[in-house]
Order: structure tokens, then C-alpha cells, then sequence
């Protein structure tokens, strides 16, 4: 039992970090809202910067300062270079969430929405109106193509033998010329 | 002088671009902007093919960042390996330089053009600092510095929908930096060192504990994030779609294939091709994905619409022969994979040029509205032809000999259902390529359909200098294939 407890507080910082990763993973995957999207990637980030920490410190050491002039006594010290490293990464999380939150900026003007849900149903409706556009396009084309062929086709003079409503059904259903 | 000059030219090849970036947006003014990039960009292309031919001639060059000896500095080390890559990045980055002009006028308000300049300037900063360092730390901040600046990039298309394009891609490619990190910090809590050749050193001893191998599951997730390996490509197509042609071809050139090559580095020079290829099933997961990719790549591909989607579908198929390449874990699959790198980039450079051009003149990439444009910009359509048949791997071009390197490489270990993918992928490639020149030459332009000039001459250069540099392997395949094979002796621990 004591061996268990030693186990959890001895490694408490790295339960955290997953805890803490873990709910920051989540968060981005499960929520619709572009901001929290955002939040969670920081917890995420956070949870990272954390486990670096954690790897620095040596038990009873002191923070890695110069303690009493140089060389005066031996003092053990946490490992000063995963502080810095992370020093590093914690600048580039903050341009990670400052450009994040710009283009929810820019997405909130162009959309009026942040919600995911919301930004991709509006691109898919101008999506819709564009094929349909296209669509339309097509069809008028093909028409014209399709009048033309008919023209030429019986323009030796001998009668069509459809009626003009068959034929009409026809040149819709033609496939497009390629 | 001169001595002085040469020994610090790798420092030179990041930092030009580091300083020329703020120099852009100081000066502010579009063409005065263009012109820092310009001569930035041909700079770094002249620097790397002196470092290319340094390594070639000497051997590796190891270069202690600010005068700290490694492991305790920074190191950087060029070998044969990353120069070929290097190579690569900023010559794509120069080229796209020449071509950025006009499609940036077209397509980017005139008052943040500056902005444009010094964020491409910082994402060519960040793909030749992931290549040229030593220190597996300094990878993660070059990394992040490149997708950072793709990021706002992308997020400058004309189209509102590449904004959420850009912010799926912010939260993907986050998550594989961050995964990489974590990945990179197991390492360091194991062997005490950032400096891959140290780890390298210090990881056998340590190297049946799970925080090794955890670590080495992270750094391969984030990497394949990075470089958009099957189940993790979601972000791809829409990024490359909805972003400035520009920067479509030059991302789609080089990001995807310099993360490639940070995956390679540490798979190989780190955790040794026997770590991570023969204790772990690595390969044949790695395999398995590729086949997937490039088989589901092509397939969608095929039902695409937009010009620009459709190429960002192949890029995913084209990572696929990539991974399989270095999945073999042997010698010549590391040289088809170093070969497929270099020809894809210079490929898809061309044919996303090739469809910037277009876009310059009609506005809109879609098959339908290019109909019949064979006869009207018959230098562009004939660019896009000629690269497309690359990416088929038609004879006399590039893509046949990365085509027939992996083959070769496939088939010796007796890999025939992977020799069989590779085909079936290139077919379907001949399907989405057909699509393209079927409507560009076999179709007759509407009427309402605007009936659009030639593209402005500079960009046809910029495409053309790319498609017969293509052909020119095609034609003559030794030095780019002896560069590869001396990469792969270089990862497999063989020397220089």
C-alpha cells in the first residue's frame, strides 16, 4: 500500500501532466467553439511545459542561482536547461494562441460565427451555390451543343422521327460532350 | 576573407533569411519587399549548392552555433543527406521568389504584400533550419517557426474559407509540434543531451525502457502530422487548396518533404534504422499506412473538382512513396526515398505554378471553368502536361526514375504486393491527370466563358525552369541518384 502511495506522490507531477494533457486533448477534439478549441490546445501546450519542469528537479535541490559567491560550498540545484527549454516552447505557444485567436478574429468578421458547426455549414451552402451555378452553366451549354448536333444531324432534310417533346427529353439526358 | 565566408556559411543559410524577414517588413513598400525575398532567396540557393558541393567534395561539416563545441552548443551539420534536401528547399524557395511577383499582385492586397514577403522569408528560415541542425531541441523551434508562418500564409487566400482552412491546419500541425516535443523530451530525460548525435550515442544503453520507445511513438505521430501520413492528412487538402498559389507551391514543395526528412533524421541518425526498424514493428506499420495513403490519395484525387484539390489529393498519394521507401529500412529504399523527395517537390512545385497560372487568369481552378484552355495558354497547359506526366512516371521524366528506384527497391526483398500498389497508384494517377488535360485540350471553351491571354512571362519561366529540370533527371538521372545514394550510406551509418 505505502509502496502505491509512493508511487502516486513520487510521480504526482506526471499524473498531472496526463491528466492535464489529456483533458486539453479533449477539449479540442470535442468542442465546437473555435476559442475553446483554443484553450484546450493551450492546456494541451501547458501540460507539455509542465512534464519539462518536472524533469529538471532534483529532490532537495534549490533553484539553480549562485548561492554565496563563486565556488563557496557545493549546492545542489534543480537542472537549469529543461527551464530554459521550455522558456523557448512557452514563446511559441504564445505565438501559436496569438495567431490562433487572430484568424478566429478574422473568421468571426467573415462568417459572424466562431462555432465550427456553424463556418462549415456556410461553406458548405456556397459550396452548394456554386456547383449549382456550375450545374446551371453545364446544362446550358450542353443544350446549346446538343441543339446544334440535332441541326446537324437531320439537315439533309429527312424528318426526325421523334417528337420534338422526345426530343427535348433526349438532349437533356445527353451526357456532356467531351 | 574567403575562408572566413565558407566556414560560416551554414549559419548563413538560416540566418540570411531570419534577418532579410524584418528587413521586409521595415521597408514596407511591395517591390522593395520582393526584392529583399528575391535576392534572399537566390542568396540562400547559392549558399546551399556551396555547402552541396563542400560536403561532396570534403565530408560532413559539423559548425558550433556561437563558438559552443557540441553537445553543450547548438551544432549544425550538413552531410550528404541534408544538403540534397537543402538543396532542394531553397531552390524551390528561389524559383518561387521569381514567380511570387505577379501572383501575389493578383491575388494579396497590395498594402500586406510586405507582410507576405517576410512570412515566406521566415518559413524558408524554418524548413532550412530543420535541415541543416544537429540538435534534435533546435529541430522543434525551426519546425514550429516554418508551420507558424504557414499558418498566417494559408490564411492570406482570397477566400474566406481559408481562414478556418489555416486554423484546422493551426490545431493539427500544433498538436504534431507539440507530440514532437513530448517525444523529444523522453529522449532528453533518458540520455541527457539534445544533440542527435549524443543521443545517438547514449541511447543503446537505455533503449529497451518504455519512455524510449514512447518517445519514439511521439516523435513519429507528430512528424507524420507534420507531413500529413493517411489517418493525419485531414488538413492538407483544404490548406493547400484555399492558400495564395504561391504558397501552395512552395509548401506543397517543401514543407511535407522537410518533415519527411526530420522523421528520417531521427528514425535513422538517432534511434538506428535496427532500433526502431527491426525491435519495433516500424516498417511494416509505416508500410501499411503508405499503401493506404497513396491508394485513398489517388482515389479521391480522381473525384475531384477543383484543379488545386486535386493536386492536394496526390500530394497525400505521393507522401505514400515516400514513407514506403524508408519504410524498407534498406539502402535502396532510402535512395528512392530521397529521389521521390527531390522529384515531388520539383513536380508539384510545377504543377500548383502551373495551376497558379491559371488561377491568375480566370480566377477560379475548377475542371470545368479551364476547359479548352490548351489553345488559349498553350505554354501553361503544356507545363502542366509535361509535369503531369512526371507524376505518372512516363519515361524521359523525373518521376519514371523515382518510380523505378522504389521498384527496384520494393521488388529486391520481394515486396510484390507493394510493386503491385505502386502501379495500381500510378494508373490512377494517369486517371486524375487525364481529367486535367482532357479538359484543358479536348474540350471547346462555352460561350460565356471569358477567353483568357497567356500568363505573365515571368511566371511561365519560373514553371518551365522547374518542368525541365524535371525532364533534365528524367534525361539524366546520375547525379541525382548518386546524391540519394550517398544520402543513404550517409543515414545507414556507412560514412559520408
Amino acid at each position: 500500500m505505502a509502496e502505491i502511495a509512493d508511487n502516486f506522490f513520487g510521480l504526482f507531477n506526471y499524473w498531472v501532466v496526463i491528466v492535464l494533457m489529456m483533458i486539453g486533448f479533449y477539449t479540442v477534439i470535442s468542442h465546437d467553439n473555435l476559442v475553446k478549441k483554443l484553450i484546450g490546445l493551450n492546456l494541451f501546450q501547458t501540460a507539455v511545459f509542465v512534464f519539462y519542469i518536472s524533469m529538471g528537479k532534483i529532490a532537495g535541490s534549490t533553484a539553480p542561482i549562485l548561492m554565496h559567491g563563486p565556488g563557496s560550498e557545493d549546492v545542489l540545484y534543480a537542472h537549469p536547461l529543461p527551464h530554459v527549454l521550455i522558456l523557448t516552447a512557452i514563446v511559441v505557444g504564445v505565438s501559436t494562441t496569438a495567431l490562433g485567436l487572430a484568424l478566429v478574429v478574422r473568421i468571426n468578421e467573415a462568417y459572424g460565427s466562431i462555432e465550427e458547426d456553424d463556418v462549415l455549414a456556410a461553406d458548405f451552402e456556397t459550396q452548394e451555390a456554386e456547383s449549382e451555378t456550375e450545374a446551371q452553366r453545364k446544362a446550358r451549354a450542353d443544350a446549346r451543343h446538343a441543339e446544334a448536333e440535332a441541326d446537324e444531324e437531320y439537315d439533309d432534310g429527312s424528318e426526325d422521327p421523334r417528337s420534338p417533346e422526345q426530343r427535348a427529353a433526349d438532349n437533356e439526358d445527353k451526357e456532356p460532350r467531351s | 576573407m574567403i575562408e572566413q565566408f565558407f566556414a560560416q556559411m551554414p549559419a548563413l543559410v538560416i540566418v540570411l533569411p531570419l534577418l532579410a524577414a524584418p528587413m521586409c517588413v521595415l521597408l514596407h513598400r511591395a517591390a522593395l519587399a520582393w526584392f529583399v525575398y528575391l535576392i534572399t532567396a537566390w542568396a540562400c540557393f547559392g549558399l546551399a549548392f556551396l555547402l552541396f558541393v563542400q560536403v561532396k567534395i570534403g565530408g560532413p561539416i559539423s559548425y558550433a552555433m556561437g563558438g559552443w563545441p557540441p553537445p553543450f552548443g547548438i551544432e549544425l551539420v550538413l552531410d550528404s543527406f541534408n544538403t540534397v534536401v537543402l538543396l532542394l528547399v531553397t531552390g524551390i524557395g528561389a524559383i518561387c521568389s521569381l514567380y511570387a511577383k505577379a501572383s501575389v499582385a493578383a491575388e494579396i492586397a497590395r498594402e500586406r504584400a510586405y507582410l507576405f514577403y517576410a512570412a515566406m522569408l521566415l518559413c524558408l528560415c524554418g524548413l532550412a533550419g530543420i535541415t541543416v541542425t544537429g540538435d534534435a531541441f533546435n529541430l522543434f523551434v525551426f519546425l514550429e517557426i516554418s508551420s507558424l508562418s504557414s499558418y498566417g500564409l494559408i490564411a492570406m487566400g482570397a477566400k474566406r474559407r481559408a481562414l478556418l482552412s489555416a486554423f484546422q491546419y493551426l490545431i493539427m500541425g500544433t498538436i504534431g509540434g507539440t507530440f514532437m516535443l513530448i517525444g523529444i523530451g523522453f529522449l532528453y530525460m533518458m540520455t541527457g543531451s539534445l544533440n542527435m548525435a549524443d543521443i545517438a550515442e547514449r541511447l543503446p544503453a537505455v533503449a529497451d525502457t518504455r519512455t524510449v520507445e514512447a518517445g519514439l511513438a511521439f516523435i513519429v505521430v507528430g512528424a507524420s502530422l507534420k507531413f500529413a501520413l493517411f489517418p493525419l492528412h485531414v488538413w492538407l487538402p483544404n490548406a493547400y487548396t484555399y492558400a495564395p498559389s504561391s504558397v501552395s507551391a512552395f509548401i506543397a514543395a517543401t514543407a511535407t518533404k522537410v518533415a519527411v526528412y526530420a522523421l528520417m533524421r531521427f528514425l535513422f541518425t538517432v534511434f538506428g534504422a535496427a532500433y526502431a526498424f527491426d525491435e519495433l514493428p516500424l516498417g511494416e506499420v509505416l508500410m501499411v499506412l503508405a499503401v493506404v495513403a497513396m491508394l485513398s490519395g489517388s482515389m479521391a484525387a480522381i473525384f475531384q473538382t477543383d484543379l488545386k484539390r486535386l493536386l492536394a489529393w496526390s500530394s497525400i498519394a505521393q507522401i505514400g512513396y515516400i514513407v514506403m521507401g524508408f519504410a524498407l529500412a534498406s539502402s535502396a529504399g532510402i535512395t528512392a526515398s530521397v529521389t521521390h523527395m527531390v522529384n515531388h517537390g520539383i513536380i508539384k512545385g510545377a504543377l500548383f505554378m502551373a495551376a497558379g497560372a491559371l488561377f491568375w487568369r480566370l480566377r477560379t481552378i475548377s475542371l470545368n471553368d479551364i476547359a479548352g484552355l490548351g489553345k488559349h495558354m498553350p505554354w501553361t497547359s503544356a507545363a502542366f502536361v509535361l509535369a503531369g506526366l512526371s507524376l505518372i512516371g512516363v519515361p524521359a521524366t523525373g518521376g519514371f526514375i523515382s518510380k523505378w528506384v522504389l521498384l527496384e527497391a520494393v521488388i529486391e526483398p520481394g515486396h510484390y504486393w507493394l510493386a503491385v500498389a505502386i502501379l495500381v497508384s500510378s494508373l490512377m494517377a494517369l486517371i486524375y491527370i487525364g481529367r486535367v488535360v482532357e479538359s484543358l485540350y479536348f474540350r471547346e471553351r462555352t460561350e460565356g466563358q471569358a477567353v483568357p491571354g497567356e500568363a505573365p512571362p515571368i511566371m511561365l519561366v519560373a514553371t518551365w525552369t522547374l518542368v525541365l529540370a524535371n525532364i533534365a533527371i528524367g534525361v539524366h538521372a546520375t547525379p541525382l541518384v548518386g546524391a540519394a545514394e550517398r544520402a543513404a550510406t550517409a543515414l545507414l551509418g556507412g560514412g559520408a
